[in-house]
């Protein structure tokens, strides 16, 4: 059995293709066997909801009179990037304002970032923009402050250099004091483990081999359509495996993601502040698995005790950056609340929200099977875990 | 006199002390227990009503004990708009008041279970939690 993409496009367009979740994927497998559920669906919906740093949107304002080139640009106090064309900005999820008191009164709340920014451009509601300049022939002005809504400036795109991680460890604190890090608050002496994958429904998870997500892919972005851009920064893919060869489910790979911020909503585009650590945006992804043969459905199907990520001391191991680990737990131990390190029972937390991906999998779903979402065939593949990219280590002044 | 509710947290090192028989044989209170969460070994709360004369001397000997002791007149509210469900506060509530519910993982939140710790106020990546006065 293989089907083509134009054949499940076919299918959506007359009304009649078989859109199921990642989650209904699992069931169908479990009564019908693989054979029939890969022969009978045309497309798994898979969702994440969760916070992804390497975030950030481009934008056009629109010239004003006298023309600027503008040098340094603020968005509600935050700074965006504006090293590139005269009126263009890129305003990164992460940035904080210049005056934010960050991690000096320990632990630091970062209430407002790039993210909430964002999130603010895409709710319509007003932005103060502030920028200057040094003052040229053909672009006199050298500063103005104005007020914005996203609807009066020419161009916002998203464009996320790293999103969706494949899978992301598990970070627990094996010190004596509670630490503050972008897993969020973690208690000492393995007071608790946080971990922020969908599990079941992560996009990734369900294409270990990216057999089909590859450049081009439409996806579901911020609550409006998008596409995978480019492979992420960091996608270094690869299957786990334990001392007996098992696999243990793929990590690494990450994905650059663009769509058009004037179609998304603040529903799907958050702004979220770690305490101690810093501001950043949670952003909802969903990806469509075209079920073209039944190995892409065997891995799609795959459950969240199949699927396993390594846990981590970010005390100690991940800041100092010593290979290993505390062991490896599968997401349906991680998401049944407890798990065992060094035969104590650790309670876990999420940080993704496995909810939110459902809902992210359904709309998907209903777009597909609404007729209103066609896929897409990649442009090209990216590099999957055969490639066996791995990363480079930075090397450091040794007087610093 | 009526009763007085208030707050007791206290580290691992003092819950196995019998501070609730102190109060009432040493210091004549009546004591209402409306809330407890105790585990030997553990970090552990309280939330107590107290009444009798000895009010003011019951907390001196809790605070030199080394319980942190405060009045509850202040309650812990989620902006259900804000909250995304994510669960980060989970793991970080002393109480369970903040908790998962399965199979459906979403996060449900107990008013009667609160004791007003704060600690979700700072965890809260979302900034979900309020307090109320
Ligand atoms: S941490 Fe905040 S947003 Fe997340 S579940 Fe708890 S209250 Fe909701
Ligand atoms: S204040 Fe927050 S963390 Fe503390 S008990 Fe209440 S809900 Fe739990």
């Amino acid at each position: 059995m293989e089907k083509t993409y134009a054949e499940i496009n076919a299918k959506i367009k007359a009304g009649q293709a078989v859109v199921v979740t990642a989650e209904e994927l699992i069931a169908l497998v479990e009564e019908k066997g693989l054979s029939r559920a890969a022969r009978e669906v045309d497309v798994v919906t898979t969702g994440t909801f969760a916070p992804m740093c390497s975030s950030g949107a481009f934008l056009n304002f629109g010239h004003s009179a006298p023309r600027m080139r503008m040098q340094k640009v603020w968005l509600n106090g935050v700074p965006a990037y504006a090293g590139i064309a005269a009126v263009d900005a890129y305003i990164g999820a992460t940035e904080v304002p210049e005056d934010d008191p960050l991690n000096n009164n320990f632990p630091g709340e970062f209430r407002y970032g790039g993210g909430h920014v964002i999130q603010d451009l895409v709710a319509g509601k007003a932005v103060r923009l502030k920028a200057t300049s040094y003052g040229t022939h053909c672009y006199p002005r050298k500063e103005l402050e104005t007020t914005i809504t996203i609807n009066d400036i020419n161009e916002a795109f998203l464009f996320n250099p790293r999103n969706c991680y494949q899978n992301y460890n598990c970070a627990v604190n094996t010190s004596n004091q509670t630490i503050y890090t972008y897993m969020g608050m973690l208690k000492p002496r393995l007071g608790n483990a946080h971990y922020s994958t969908s599990g079941q429904l992560s996009p990734l998870l369900k294409d270990p081999h990216f057999m089909t997500i590859g450049q081009g892919t439409r996806i579901f972005l911020g609550g409006g359509a998008g596409y995978v851009a480019w492979h992420g920064t960091q996608h270094f893919p690869s299957i786990q495996k334990d001392e007996d060869d098992n696999n243990l489910g793929p990590a690494g790979g990450t994905l650059a993601l663009i769509g058009n911020l004037k179609e998304m909503s603040p529903k799907w585009l958050v702004g979220t502040s770690y305490i101690g650590y810093g501001a950043t945006l949670s952003v909802g992804v969903g990806i469509p698995i075209p079920i073209l043969n039944e190995e892409i459905a065997l891995y799609a199907a795959a459950r969240d005790e199949d699927l396993y990520t390594q846990v981590v001391d970010y005390s100690d191991g991940y800041p100092k950056r010593i290979p290993g680990n505390l062991g490896m737990v599968s997401y349906a131990q991680l998401k049944s609340g407890k798990i065992m390190i060094n035969e104590r029972e650790i309670p876990t937390a999420p940080l993704s929200s496995y909810p939110k991906a459902r809902e992210i999998a359904g709309i998907l779903k209903e777009w597909i099977t609404e007729g209103k979402f066609l896929l897409t065939e990649p442009v090209q593949k990216l590099p999957s875990p055969v490639d066996g990219i791995s990363g480079k280590a930075l090397q450091v002044d040794d007087r610093c | 006199m009526s009763p007085k509710k208030i707050v007791l947290r206290f580290g691992p090192d003092i819950s196995d002390m019998p501070i609730i028989y102190r109060l009432v044989k040493d210091y004549n209170l009546m004591v209402n227990i409306v809330k407890a969460n105790v585990n030997p070994q553990k970090e552990g709360t309280m939330v107590l009503e107290l009444t009798g004369e000895e009010y003011d001397q019951g907390l001196d000997y809790l605070r030199n004990a080394g319980v942190s002791v405060q009045a509850l007149t202040q309650e812990i509210v989620r902006d259900e708009e804000k909250c995304t469900m994510c669960g980060a506060c989970t793991a970080i509530c002393p109480t369970g008041a903040l908790h998962i519910e399965r199979p459906l993982m979403e996060v449900h939140f107990n008013l009667d279970n609160c004791v007003v710790c704060q600690l979700c106020v700072k965890a809260c990546p979302m900034r979900a939690m309020e307090v109320r006065l």
